[in-house]
């Protein structure tokens, strides 16, 4: 703490409150008028910019601003209603105001008097620093040496402007809008606008996932049996390709082995076709009309086809085997990089003390590979968590859980929390605010086992290097 | 070497023995990997009929569902795919190496915090955030028959999260190279542009690619931003209305076809790529 305080210090070199008491009239003026400070000490450019910022922004709050953080607190006070027209003699729907505009606009307007307020600091600085450089008879920065500076010093600004506004406006606004949501009852049913107003609700929607009223049908019960697939679904899917994918790397690798390059061009040709191809391709083969079924009844094998998708446990087991198909390539292409640089030595000396091939796995190779790719293993069971393609499209989600059918979206036996997640964003009947719960869960849950996995990392790597 | 002896079989015939069981595992391995996509292709080209059947090899051979894929909304899926593809892969490229440049080079105020709350920010699912994208992308009429734009805006715009892999590369370029570039008189932008960039070849076709195949296959997005409207889909949502039961007996051969149109091009480029591939995947998986 006290390391980066200080680091913070050096590199800021000056902070808001000092330049605002030992500044002079004008750089105390810089407050409340934007670039005063600037314009008197001869900054023109700058001065006219930040102005012309608190010009525009004042006129923004004046216009729009101040009604959309006014409507903040209610989400809108009137909704659809019917209307007498007497133009037309009838009836007709009137819309008033918008809660999701409400919402997505104030929240922005927030955002936008925080800035105002950082733009007010940065003016009485500029002011002071300006003062100074006067001072002790120094040249005061004018503005080409700012445009220069965007190229040379200061050129990490001219980089990230447009990568960071864009992550702000496409990433963290609309996760701050769906956290806020999951405390509304935006739904189908209110969507804000057309078919209704939604407003504040607390922490109603988390009650609701939480409580386990409605028996082995509520949300509850649902919540934990998905919760639960989706855990041990992480699991298998990570394992299973992570000791696969290194078994077939160290085949392919083996001394002795001839056209190495072929074997792994091959596997490495399947992760170029697009995923969603493949999936949905093979997910048709199981199907009761499908190839497999097919082949089989040809055989003679079976006399009736198999509903592989059909039966639950069935539809579970294929979801990981398939999922081992599509991941061993992958996977046996970061073993491969990293099974060379395993110092050949070490299983030399393996060898002379007696050690037999399972040995040499069991002791060298999985340590090392551990060791080397904690932080992949850990990315790849999240990312499995949330492995929307191979359950879409393979199954859906299904088979259904007829249980589970009075919860929104109809939740099957194979969905992961991520599926639920987007069925309920689906149709009108869509719930908004129980995806948005969800989605909070997904993180709180994700990012409890990151912070887990890292500290637990961080105190290995300290003990020094591998070997 | 004395063990084995004594087991009664030599090195060389254990060693024999043991190669070929993996060969007959690489072998069947393989089979079992390419089949698939032999099948995807044999059914291309069946033609006596459409919907599914228990069999490989075609009874009728013909380009049928080749033609017939001309005259379907195919083609507008195809093209979209193709212009978001190629329009994502030149932007994002740009922004992934931007962020993953200035953050492996310079050290500044915001630079950790940055880093901490990009992180933070990739452990919310991306799907959340697609249910009011979706909205203001319709308010500003960026869906349905307009999706191509609204969707190529939704893959560029929060594209710098995606640095990591880059980064890792630039941080193994010494820093004394730029230094002495600046030393003499080189401008920051000049030592990105005419030193680094050359240096860091793999890593940003690495990042074309990598830029090139998201949106060539991603669905969840593309189907919230095209909203049923045909004429707005991607070849991957598209497709997959074809497999909805109601269509799938037309439509399944035309499936395949379109499975093998989609998935020529980017094979293609893979194989040719696949070193600088191999290159990204190992690096970003070792450094995490």
């Amino acid at each position: 703490m006290g390391k980066s305080e200080k680091k913070k210090k050096n590199s800021n070199g000056l902070s808001f409150v000092k330049a605002f008491i030992k500044g002079d009239i004008f750089t105390k003026l810089s407050a409340p008028i934007f670039g005063l400070g600037c314009f008197v000490r001869g900054q023109i450019a700058r001065g006219v910019m930040l102005l012309g910022f608190e010009a525009l922004f004042i006129w923004y709050m004046i216009n729009y601003g101040i009604y959309w953080v006014s409507m903040l607190p209610s989400l809108g006070l009137e909704g659809p209603a019917k209307e007498y027209d007497s133009f037309y003699d009838q009836y007709v729907t009137v819309y008033h105001d918008n809660s999701f505009k409400i919402l997505l606009y104030g929240v922005l307007t927030l955002f936008l008097i925080l800035a105002v307020v950082y733009t007010l600091m940065t003016s009485v600085k500029m002011s002071y620093t300006a003062e100074m450089k006067k001072k002790n008879g120094q040249k005061v920065d004018k503005f080409k040496d700012d445009l220069k500076s965007l190229v040379d010093e200061k050129f990490y600004k001219t980089l990230l402007s447009l990568p960071c506004l864009g992550i702000f406006l496409f990433s963290f606004l609309p996760i701050v809008f769906m956290i806020l949501v999951a405390f509304t009852n935006y739904d189908g049913a209110h969507d804000g606008y057309i078919t209704g107003l939604f407003h504040w609700v607390g922490f109603d929607n988390f009650k609701t996932l939480f409580s386990s009223n409605g028996g082995t049908g509520s949300y509850f019960k649902i919540f934990m049996s998905i919760l639960g697939w989706t855990i041990v679904w992480a699991i298998l899917a990570t394992f299973t390709n992570y000791i696969l994918g290194i078994l077939v790397a160290m085949m392919i690798n083996k001394k002795g082995i001839r056209f190495k390059k072929l074997w792994r061009t091959i596997l490495v040709m399947t992760i170029a076709i697009p995923q969603f191809i493949s999936l949905m391709y093979v997910s048709k083969m199981f199907d009761k009309t499908g190839l497999i079924n097919g082949f089989l009844l040809n055989a003679g094998w079976i006399n009736a086809p198999i509903d592989f998708w059909g039966t639950p446990l069935y539809a579970r087991i294929l979801v990981v085997v398939i999922n081992i198909w599509i991941g061993i390539p992958y996977m046996m292409l970061i073993a491969t990089g990293i099974l060379m640089n395993i110092p050949a030595d070490l299983y030399e000396s393996a060898r002379i003390d007696g050690a037999n091939p399972f040995q040499q796995f069991r002791y060298i190779t999985m340590p090392y590979m551990l060791f080397v790719t904690a932080p992949y293993l850990l990315t790849s069971f999240t990312g499995n968590m949330n492995n929307f393609g191979v359950i879409y499209f393979l199954t859906g989600g299904g088979p259904g859980n007829s249980k589970a059918t009075a919860v929104g979206g109809g939740v099957g036996h194979t969905d992961l929390l991520i599926t639920w997640l987007f069925k309920l964003t689906q149709g009108t009947e869509a719930s908004y605010y129980m995806a948005s719960v969800i989605g909070i869960v997904i993180f709180v849950i994700v990012s409890t086992i990151t912070l887990i996995v890292y500290n637990g990392l961080g105190s290995n790597k300290n003990e020094g290097d591998f070997a | 070497m004395m063990k084995e002896e004594k087991h009664g079989l030599g090195m060389s015939a254990k060693r024999t023995i043991s190669n070929t069981i993996i060969y007959i595992i690489l072998i069947i391995m393989s089979i079992i990997w390419l089949a698939p996509f032999f099948c995807i292709v044999f059914q291309s080209f069946r033609t006596e009929s459409t919907w599914q059947v228990g069999y490989v090899i075609p009874q009728k051979w013909g380009l049928d569902n080749y033609k017939a894929l001309l005259d379907s909304s195919f083609v507008d899926w195809y093209k979209n795919t193709f212009i978001i593809a190629l329009v994502v892969c030149v932007l994002q490229t740009i922004i992934v190496l931007c962020m993953s440049y200035t953050l492996s080079r310079f050290r500044f105020k915001m630079r950790n915090f940055l880093m901490r709350f990009m992180l933070v920010l990739g452990l919310f699912p991306g799907i959340l955030g697609i249910i009011i994208l979706y909205r203001v992308l319709a308010d500003m009429g960026l869906t349905k028959s307009n999706a191509v734009f609204g969707l190529i805006l939704v893959y560029c715009a929060a594209s710098g999260m995606g640095y990591y892999i880059s980064k890792g590369f630039f941080d193994t370029i010494p820093m004394s190279l730029d230094e002495a570039a600046r030393i003499d008189g080189a401008t920051r932008l000049q030592v990105f542009i005419q030193m680094i960039l050359p240096l860091a070849k793999p890593i940003v076709i690495y990042t074309i690619l990598t830029a090139f195949l998201g949106p060539w296959g991603d669905y969840v997005f593309a189907k919230f931003v095209a909203f049923n409207e045909p004429s707005g889909m991607n070849t991957a949502v598209g497709l997959f209305t074809w497999l909805a039961p109601d269509a799938i007996g037309r439509k399944y051969t035309m499936f395949c076809a379109g499975g093998v149109v989609v998935a020529i091009p980017v094979t293609i480029l893979f194989l040719f790529l696949q070193k600088y591939y191999v290159e990204g995947v190992t690096g970003g998986a070792v450094k995490g």
